[in-house]
């Protein structure tokens, strides 16, 4: 089956180069959106060192580690998901095993989130908390706030990765020819997961 | 079975469209229905579309531009009580900064002209385009929701602790349009530097590039990189409102100073969103009045890029009396003072494109002229505020109001007509009453100068902005700046009504009614549905006049 180009596109490879284009310039922009919340954590972590520190040795940094891997592991397999659409024989199965690693990664992540709320330090709206400094309580507050704008966009990830994994098995999505949708929901994957990689040693091992 | 490449890349006039007769005509009579233009993605139906609304969200932030001028007239705060002066100033410049005039030149003429000035078709994502004016309409809801809700009093700066521990106003509603309309930016910038990547025609190089295509690219960038922060910054704000999560919180060791700080990382770079579109209109319509190469080509192109560049790095001078540290201030300001350099760079060549020009007198020509007098005094004025002594002289005074007016609205507004004068007979095909035309633009120029000049004065006598109780020796400055916005609010009516009249009554303007080059006047005016009949081919420099010699004389 030959390649549909749609309308401002005069040929396919034109249309793959825009499309990849568009995608690592949102990129680039989420990459903005996320440097607002690492210069607050340079910040405090510059401005009030040994309460950050003191912050971070709260953190359970095992659930961190554990996430990190399954995260590392999803990429792999999307990874090797892109490479075979490439070569057109792109299997369902793996993408829902990377599926299926990212919605560990909001479970453990929520697990988390509860024994720090029965531990006291997770600032939920509604409930007292005790800090033992108030800029313990901003590094909380700043955890997460990043650590949900990363679910958010995880879940999208999962949404996307999701939606491919339906189009293949109706065979819906003509590969080789269009494995640039495959890619740029890779690429998309493999960002959140580099916000993670970030995320991790700021919040879980700035001791 | 398709064939793989519709149409042949090697055969130009195979279009590779099926269009019907009505598309082949004309862009405006492809569809008469409602669902036609709400559904379209034609680019230059989207620019319709974005030009209603910005001239819709332009006439809101007018009236609350009249209220405080109203209320100015006198030194008592008799017309506005305070909240509602807060409020009336909040909204004028909220609405006018993120619904009027960052959207202003990129979101109408970018999407209608960028695509035609380059040989495309349309732009590289046309549904993703339509969707970005959705986005754009859900953040003007919200705007309006705030209207209706009783406003908002921060300013539209939203400094924290106020906007985000004692403002009493919608903040987080009025947030929430910004952020919205945030991705309204990104997605518009995407498309365009996507657009101007891969979709030039056959010898459209990056050295033809027309001027204004050089400039809203630069502004794309600014929009892709820098509006993510501001979206992030106004997220925190509404986590700490909504749910108590302080990280500007001075009691738990935040920093008030670190908001600012990111808030002009964004808004020191938007500034130049919505001047460095300006720019790239006055370089298009200097060229044609003058009838001339640009002078310079290269280095107007090359200004556009290093403003978008360096216009990253000057966020500090915002702060000099913040307490920032000392030397930060001084290379903030040395940077500040730089700009100064790429600017300079486009007026004197837009000069030396004039010189010995067959100028005529036609309306673009005299709103380029006032942009670039209300132009030359802003950015002056702009080095005056960039000195570390001077500026903690007139700092927050109406030196900086005047400033920045004289920029935003002299200049960024004066091009944005000068643009719609120059493009409205490609846009729908009709001629305007230059004599009109004319006049309106001798009015907007006059009426601004004594709208704004008087708050050059009173800043520098010391009349602090945001107060609408002051001295009653301020009062003769402040009622002529009141008289001068009267003049500019009827001046800026004006052209509403002599251009809609064209829409109807006005003659054909015929394919290239000014006599000038460039790809989108060589196609018929208002342009078919796909904007070319066959893919056009560029085989000569832009700004390709024929220009005599002096001493080879031809008569």
């Amino acid at each position: 089956m030959a390649e549909r180009v749609h309308e401002p596109y005069s040929a396919p490879d034109q249309q793959r180069e825009a499309e990849m284009m568009g995608m690592y310039i949102f990129l680039a922009s989420e990459t903005m959106l996320f440097s607002g919340l690492f210069l607050v954590a340079l910040y405090l972590r510059l401005e009030h060192a040994p309460d950050v520190v003191a912050a971070s040795r709260q953190m359970h940094y095992v659930i961190g580690a554990a996430n990190t891997a399954l995260l590392l592991t999803s990429s792999l397999l999307v990874a090797l998901s892109v490479e075979a659409a490439r070569q057109g024989r792109a299997r369902p199965a793996v993408l829902a095993t990377a599926i299926l690693l990212g919605l560990g990664f909001l479970a453990l992540k929520a697990v988390e989130y509860r024994m720090e709320y029965a531990e006291g330090i997770l600032p939920l709206p509604g409930a007292a908390r005790e800090f033992p400094s108030p800029a313990r309580h901003a590094f909380m507050n700043l955890y997460l706030i990043a650590t949900t704008l990363h679910a958010v966009h995880l879940s999208i990830g999962i949404g996307l990765l999701a939606t491919l994994a339906v189009r293949l098995l109706r065979g819906t999505l003509p590969l080789p020819e269009r494995s640039i949708v495959m890619m740029n929901a890779g690429l998309y994957w493999h960002l959140v997961d580099v916000i993670w990689i970030f995320l991790y040693p700021v919040f879980y091992l700035a001791r | 079975m398709t064939p793989e490449e519709r149409p042949e890349r090697e055969n130009l006039a195979d279009t590779g469209l099926s269009e019907t007769p009505a598309e082949r005509v004309s862009y405006l009579r492809a569809g008469h229905t409602l669902k036609s233009w709400l559904l379209t993605t034609d680019h230059k139906r989207i620019a319709i579309l974005y030009l209603i609304s910005i001239t819709f969200f332009f006439f809101v932030g007018g009236v609350a531009a009249g209220l405080v001028r109203l209320d100015l007239l006198t030194p008592a705060g008799d017309l506005l009580s305070n909240e509602g002066y807060n409020r009336a100033f909040t909204l004028h410049g909220v609405i006018m900064v993120w619904f009027f005039l960052i959207p202003s030149i990129p979101n109408t003429f970018g999407n209608f002209l960028v695509p035609l000035m380059i040989g495309a078709r349309d732009l590289a994502f046309p549904r993703l385009n339509l969707l970005s004016w959705y986005i754009f309409m859900l953040a003007g809801l919200f705007t309006l929701a705030v209207l209706i809700l009783g406003g908002v009093d921060t300013g539209w700066t939203f400094y924290t602790p106020l906007s985000s521990m004692f403002a009493h106003g919608q903040v987080v509603l009025a947030a929430t349009a910004v952020f919205i309309a945030g991705f309204s930016s990104i997605l518009t910038g995407l498309n365009v530097i996507v657009t101007v990547h891969k979709l030039r025609c056959p010898g459209m190089t990056w050295g033809r590039l027309p001027l204004f295509v050089w400039s809203i690219y630069a502004t794309s960038l600014i929009l892709v990189l820098a509006t993510p922060v501001l979206s992030i910054t106004l997220a925190l704000i509404a986590a700490e409102r909504l749910f108590g999560l302080g990280v500007f919180d001075p009691a738990l060791g935040g920093d008030p100073l670190l908001y600012q700080h990111l808030f002009w990382f964004y808004s020191h770079p938007a500034v130049y969103i919505m001047v460095l579109p300006a720019l790239g209109v006055v370089s298009e319509l200097v060229a044609a009045a003058a009838r001339k190469p640009i002078f310079g080509y290269a280095f107007v192109a090359g200004s556009s890029m290093a403003i978008a560049i360096l216009g990253f790095f000057v966020w500090g001078h915002h702060m000099f009396v913040s307490g920032q540290s000392m030397y930060a201030s001084a290379v903030f300001s040395f940077l500040s003072i730089a700009v100064a350099i790429p600017s300079g760079i486009k007026v004197y060549n837009w000069t030396a494109t004039l010189y010995k020009g067959h100028i005529s007198l036609d309306p673009p020509f005299l709103f380029a002229m006032a942009f670039i007098g209300l132009f030359v005094v802003g950015g002056l004025t702009g080095l005056i505020l960039a000195m570390l002594a001077v500026d903690v002289h007139v700092h927050d005074t109406y030196f900086v109001v005047a400033h920045f007016h004289y920029i935003m609205v002299g200049g960024a507004v004066s091009a944005f007509f000068g643009a719609l004068h120059f493009w409205w007979p490609k846009m729908f095909g009709r001629n305007y009453s230059l004599v009109w035309g004319r006049l309106s633009a001798l009015l907007i120029f006059l009426g601004f100068n004594l709208t704004f000049f008087p708050q050059f004065l009173l800043g520098y006598l010391g009349m602090p902005r945001r107060y609408h109780v002051y001295p009653p020796e301020f009062q003769v400055l402040h009622v002529l700046s009141s008289a001068g916005a009267g003049i500019l609010g009827l001046a800026y009516l004006m052209p509403f009504a002599y251009l809609l009249y064209a829409l109807r009554y006005g003659p054909p303007a015929g394919d290239n009614p000014w006599g000038v080059t460039g790809l989108e006047w060589q196609t018929r005016s208002p342009p078919p549905k796909h904007n070319f009949e066959t893919v056009p081919v560029v085989d000569g420099p832009p700004y390709d006049y024929h220009v005599e010699m002096e001493g080879h004389g031809d008569g």
